[in-house]
Order: C-alpha cells, then sequence, then structure tokens
C-alpha cells in the first residue's frame, strides 16, 4: 500500500471508528479502575490549592453560603466537586447554608447533604448546623437583593419553614453575614454572575465577600482573569476537583490518623484515568489529522509543480 | 470485510454480552429500599415525631433507599426478610435512565427512532418540569401569594407571609402585555415590556462589567513587572508579570483596526494572534476534559448502576463482579 494511498483512506475514515476508539479509552479505563480500584496521583494546582487553602482557613462554625447552581446534566462533573465542598466544610465543623439558582438542582442538594452530612455526621441538626435554602428564581436579581437582605430573597426553607423558625438564620443579615461563598456553578447564573453582583461591590468594603468557585471546563477559561483578587479559588473541571478531592481526603486522614476514606468520596479521582486515557486519544488524532493535512498541501503543491 | 458487517458484528457481540450479564449470577440494574416507619402525633399544634407505641400517632412507612450489599447481607441472615426489599418503581427508573444513555449514544451511528425517541421525551419532561416549577416557586408564592395571600396560606402555602401588595398588579400587566405578541393584531403591545426587559438588563450588566470586568480587572493588570518577594526579585512571578503585560497590550492591538497591521503595529498584533490562539486552544482543551468527564459518568452508571460490572463504592460484593465481568468480556 503506497503512503499516498494510506494517508487518504485515515483521511476518508468514517468518523464512526473515531467514536469507537473513544468509547474504549474511557471504559476500559472505568472497567479497570472499578475492578482494581487504584487512582493516579494528584498535585494540586495553585487555584485547586488557594480554593483548600481557603475553606480550611476558616474558623469553627464559620458561617458558609454554598450554591449549587447547575443541574444533573452537568453533575458527572460538578458533583464531585459539591460532595467535597461540603465534606470539608463538614469536618471544619462549619455552618452550611445551601441554596440554588437553578431549578433542578433542589434533589443534588438533598443528596449531598445525606452523603456528606446525615450520613458522616448524624448528630448534626438540621437548622442548627446545615439548612436547605431551596430553590429561588430570578437569577442575578437574586443575588442584588441579598446582597442587603438575605431574607427578603429567601424567606422560607426549601421545606417551608419560616426563616424566622430556624435559629443558624438568626444572625444572617445579607452575604456579609457569611465568612465565605461557595459557588458550583454549570453556566448562567453561575461564578461569574457572582463576582459581578456579590463579590465586586464590596472589593473596596471593610469586609470583601470571600468567594470560592467550582466550574465546568466549558466555564473555566473565562473565569480564570478573576482570581486571585475576585476568586479567592477556582476549581476547573473535573481536573480540579480530583485535586481539591485529594487535599480535602489527606486533611482528613491527618486530622484522624488511621480512618479509611469511604470510596464514594474519590469519585473524581477515579474519574481522572479515563481523562487521561482520552485526552491521549484526542492529541493523538490531532496528530494524524495535522499529518493528514500537511501530507496533503504537500502532494498538492507536488501536483502543481 | 465491508464496515457494515463489521459494526454488524460489533454490535452483536456487545448485545450478546449484555444478555449474559442479564441472565447471570446477582442480577443486575436492580434497586433496594429499607422500610423506615415514620409515626407522628401532635403537640401545642406542633407536629412531632412520636415515641415507639403510640397508637394516636399518624403514622406510614418510609422506604429509604440502601445498597445491594445490605439486602444481600439481611438475607444471609434471614431469607424471609422484608425490611430490605427490591424497589419496582426505582428499579425501573435505572432501566429506564440506562436505555434512554443507550438510545442517545444510538445517534453517533446514525440517525434513528430510539434517538428521535429520547431526544423529544428529555425536551417534554425538561419543559414540562421548568413549568411545574416555575408555577410552584414563582407564580403561587410570588403573585398569588401576594395578591391573595390568605387563599393561598389556607389551600396551598401555610406558611406564607399574609401580606397583600397589589404593586405586583403592574408585572402581571407587563406580561400579558407580553403574551400579546402571540396575537398579530395585538403584537405592538408587547413592546413595551421587551423595552422594560431589555433597560432593567441593560442597567444591571452595566454597572456591573463596569465595576467588575473594566475596573477590576486593569486594576489587576496594573502591577510591577518585577515581582519582589523577601528573597529579593522572584523570577517566576516576575516572567508572569511580564507575559501578561505583552499579552494584554498584544491582544489589545490585534482588535485596534484604525490602523492598518503593518510594521511594528502588525507584529504586535502577531503576538496578540498567539496569544488568543493559545487561549481558544485552552479552552478546547477545557471543554473536552468537561465532555470527558460527562462521558466518563454515563459510563460508570452503566458499568455500576446498571450492568453491575464494576463496583468502585464498594455498594455489592466486588468479587461477584469480578466472577461474572471477566468470563462474559472473555468470551
Amino acid at each position: 500500500m503506497s503512503s499516498q494511498s494510506f494517508i487518504e483512506k485515515l483521511d476518508a475514515i468514517d468518523r464512526r471508528w473515531i467514536f469507537l476508539l473513544m468509547a474504549l479509552s474511557v471504559g476500559i479505563p472505568i472497567f479497570v479502575i472499578g475492578i482494581t480500584g487504584t487512582r493516579f496521583p494528584e498535585s494540586p494546582t495553585p487555584t485547586s490549592l488557594a480554593t483548600f487553602e481557603t475553606i480550611e482557613a476558616l474558623p469553627e462554625g464559620a458561617r458558609v453560603l454554598m450554591s449549587f447552581d447547575y443541574e444533573p446534566a452537568s453533575a458527572g462533573e460538578l458533583q464531585p466537586m459539591a460532595t467535597a465542598f461540603v465534606r470539608h466544610l463538614a469536618h471544619k465543623k462549619a455552618k452550611i447554608y445551601c441554596q440554588t439558582l437553578w431549578a433542578a438542582a433542589t434533589p443534588l442538594i438533598e443528596q449531598t447533604l445525606r452523603t456528606c452530612v446525615i450520613a458522616q455526621h448524624p448528630e448534626w441538626i438540621y437548622g442548627e448546623h446545615f439548612v436547605n435554602m431551596g430553590y429561588q428564581s430570578g437569577n442575578e436579581g437574586v443575588m442584588k437583593v441579598i446582597l442587603t437582605d438575605y431574607k427578603q430573597s429567601f424567606p422560607n426553607d426549601y421545606r417551608g419553614t419560616p426563616a424566622a423558625e430556624i435559629p443558624m438564620l438568626a444572625d444572617i443579615v445579607n452575604t456579609s453575614s457569611f465568612d465565605a461563598i461557595i459557588v458550583v456553578s454549570a453556566g448562567y447564573p453561575g461564578s461569574k454572575e457572582w463576582v459581578q453582583y456579590v463579590v465586586s461591590p464590596t472589593l473596596t468594603s471593610e469586609k470583601p465577600t470571600k468567594l470560592v468557585a467550582g466550574v465546568t471546563g466549558v466555564s473555566a477559561p473565562q473565569l480564570v482573569p478573576y482570581f486571585p483578587t475576585q476568586l479567592k479559588g477556582m476549581l476547573a473541571a473535573i481536573k480540579g476537583a480530583a485535586e481539591y478531592e485529594f487535599l480535602v481526603n489527606q486533611a482528613v486522614e491527618a486530622r484522624n490518623p488511621g480512618v479509611k476514606i469511604p470510596a464514594q468520596f474519590m469519585d473524581a479521582q477515579r474519574r481522572m484515568a479515563p481523562q487521561l486515557f482520552g485526552h491521549l486519544l484526542m492529541v493523538g488524532l490531532i496528530l494524524v489529522g495535522n499529518t493528514i493535512f500537511f501530507a496533503r498541501r504537500r502532494a498538492a503543491r507536488l501536483a502543481l509543480a | 470485510m465491508n464496515q457494515k458487517r463489521t459494526w454488524t458484528i460489533i454490535l452483536s457481540v456487545a448485545a450478546i454480552l449484555l444478555a449474559i450479564r442479564t441472565f447471570t449470577g446477582p442480577g443486575m440494574g436492580k434497586v433496594y429500599v429499607e422500610n423506615s416507619n415514620k409515626a407522628f402525633i401532635e403537640v401545642n399544634g406542633k407536629w412531632v415525631e412520636a415515641p415507639v407505641g403510640t397508637t394516636s400517632a399518624v403514622s406510614w412507612v418510609k422506604e429509604i433507599g440502601t445498597t445491594p450489599g445490605a439486602y444481600f447481607a439481611a438475607n444471609a441472615v434471614d431469607a424471609n426478610q422484608s425490611v430490605i426489599h427490591l424497589s419496582t418503581s426505582r428499579t425501573l427508573g435505572v432501566w429506564i435512565a440506562a436505555l434512554l444513555t443507550l438510545f442517545i449514544f444510538s445517534f453517533l451511528y446514525r440517525d434513528n427512532p430510539f434517538y428521535k425517541f429520547a431526544e423529544s421525551t428529555i425536551v417534554g419532561v425538561s419543559a414540562a418540569y421548568w413549568m411545574v416549577v416555575s408555577f410552584w416557586d414563582t407564580l403561587v408564592p410570588k403573585l398569588f401569594g401576594k395578591l391573595a395571600p390568605n387563599f393561598v396560606a389556607e389551600h396551598f402555602m401555610p406558611n406564607i407571609k399574609r401580606e397583600t401588595d397589589y404593586w405586583l398588579l403592574v408585572p402581571v400587566i407587563l406580561g400579558v402585555m407580553l403574551l400579546c405578541r402571540l396575537v398579530p393584531r395585538a403584537a405592538y403591545l408587547g413592546i413595551v415590556p421587551l423595552a422594560f426587559i431589555v433597560g432593567t438588563t441593560s442597567g444591571l450588566k452595566f454597572v456591573s462589567y463596569i465595576e467588575s470586568d473594566l475596573l477590576a480587572q486593569t486594576a489587576s493588570t496594573m502591577k510591577s513587572l518585577a515581582v519582589v518577594g523577601d528573597g529579593g526579585i522572584e523570577v517566576g512571578e516576575s516572567i508572569k508579570q511580564v507575559l501578561l503585560f505583552v499579552g494584554v497590550i498584544a491582544g489589545l492591538v490585534y482588535f485596534f483596526f484604525s490602523v492598518e497591521h503593518k510594521g511594528i503595529v502588525g507584529k504586535t498584533a502577531r503576538v496578540g494572534v498567539w496569544y488568543l490562539m493559545i487561549t481558544f486552544g485552552a479552552a478546547f482543551g477545557f471543554t473536552v476534559m468537561g465532555r470527558i468527564a460527562l462521558f466518563a459518568a454515563r459510563c460508570e452508571f452503566l458499568f455500576d448502576d446498571w450492568l453491575w460490572l464494576i463496583d468502585p463504592t464498594g455498594r455489592r460484593a466486588i468479587a461477584d463482579a469480578v466472577e461474572i465481568a471477566v468470563p462474559a468480556l472473555l468470551l
């Protein structure tokens, strides 16, 4: 077979072979990791490290608002972040205020609280240590309101209990009442709007709002410029989640020597193996595509000559 | 071998493996629940959890999700136990989710009725979900609850504040005017609420963009090129600052079209193009990462929750999975 005909065959390859290759390069590592339980080591990048350090620096009993601004379609990428955040806050014994500006996220809040708080800290009381304020419509309008009056936008929790009857909301006035805000977001409204409407107006105030964000890969490049002035930390895509998860697990092990970290708290780290092989395939395909391009260009020039 | 035959063989092997997996071992795609008895009594107008054995309590059985491992363990102790049992509805949910996932993936082979069915189902369910949520979370508490609070409190939301606010009639009128766009003869009425929406959004966005994207970002860029630390100039950080400075200037020059891109301007713009290309490359890389993460999560769902081939979180005995999965795959 001549090299020219091979290049032509590659150029005309059915795209479904590429889909099959991608399915295998993602599926096989998942299967192997699922059977063997092995994981790749993580070395945290500055943005993930800053996220961890911001949460780690909070005192016991700190009030942290956590906004789950995503829906099940992005849960594969963002749920490991949300789980790691809530778990870290629970280990820091922070008071966790959950809310969402995305209608489909309320069950995700429930699931996260069940996994990380109710199952791990059965002694914690709803309304005193953690609360789910549920969904509020209005996008950035809600942010503008909670900047001055939190309970105006969230008068009840997701069960309908009035804010006045929830003990941990007694001293919450507005977003400045929180020691930190965590946003896990998939798009609009999300971390960008939180920076614009909640963080930026307080940048020059006595107590600037501390915001850390966990975002999808698609929106990460837009948010990088905000770090570290407007965003104190940022987890970018599943890689950021894996790094942060690793740091949280390390901190939990350090505080409780001999403790075994349940596998359910290593979701992001587990998903890094398919990432590696998927990316290797992508790099290979890009190289092959470029080789074809240059080979065809050379052939065209030779034909003209 | 032609492509059609190759693909037929691949899909047939997958179907055979699935059939083997369905009829061997402890099964697949089953969801178990544990019965939990709940009992409440009313004390001084408040409902509190009732002590065990209270006859006057209002009680019901709540099904709490549990692991197949818990079911296997409970059955090993007492084969006739009924506390942990199979949940038909949740099992059906897993199977529907798995089949819809496969239907969506089938589009990669070619467009087909299964894909169309899954696509239409997702669109329909999403629209219905949004409609229900918008009605109960927005219209009822924020509109009806303000216009007729007593009625809403008595029939739908007992904890709602019983305060009337007739100013909400203004958005009602604007909303009705917006719907007039659907009627050709009255479509012009929709211009007013549209103008209101555009004006309000512009006002909100304008101030926030100036504050957070123009002023704050400009301030973040205007920093010393030489970063001085405790031990003198920090080379790495200084290089970062220089690269940032060059990137900002070159990027701005590229978008400055009032001057022809020739000479020094052209060369600077060329550097700007390189910065843009690197940025687009990073964005593409992040997008690929995101998409692979979503695909990996679906694969995990299929392998773990549906097929029971792997058990990364230890919800079932992993030995079973190896025992069944490996021979099936080696077939």
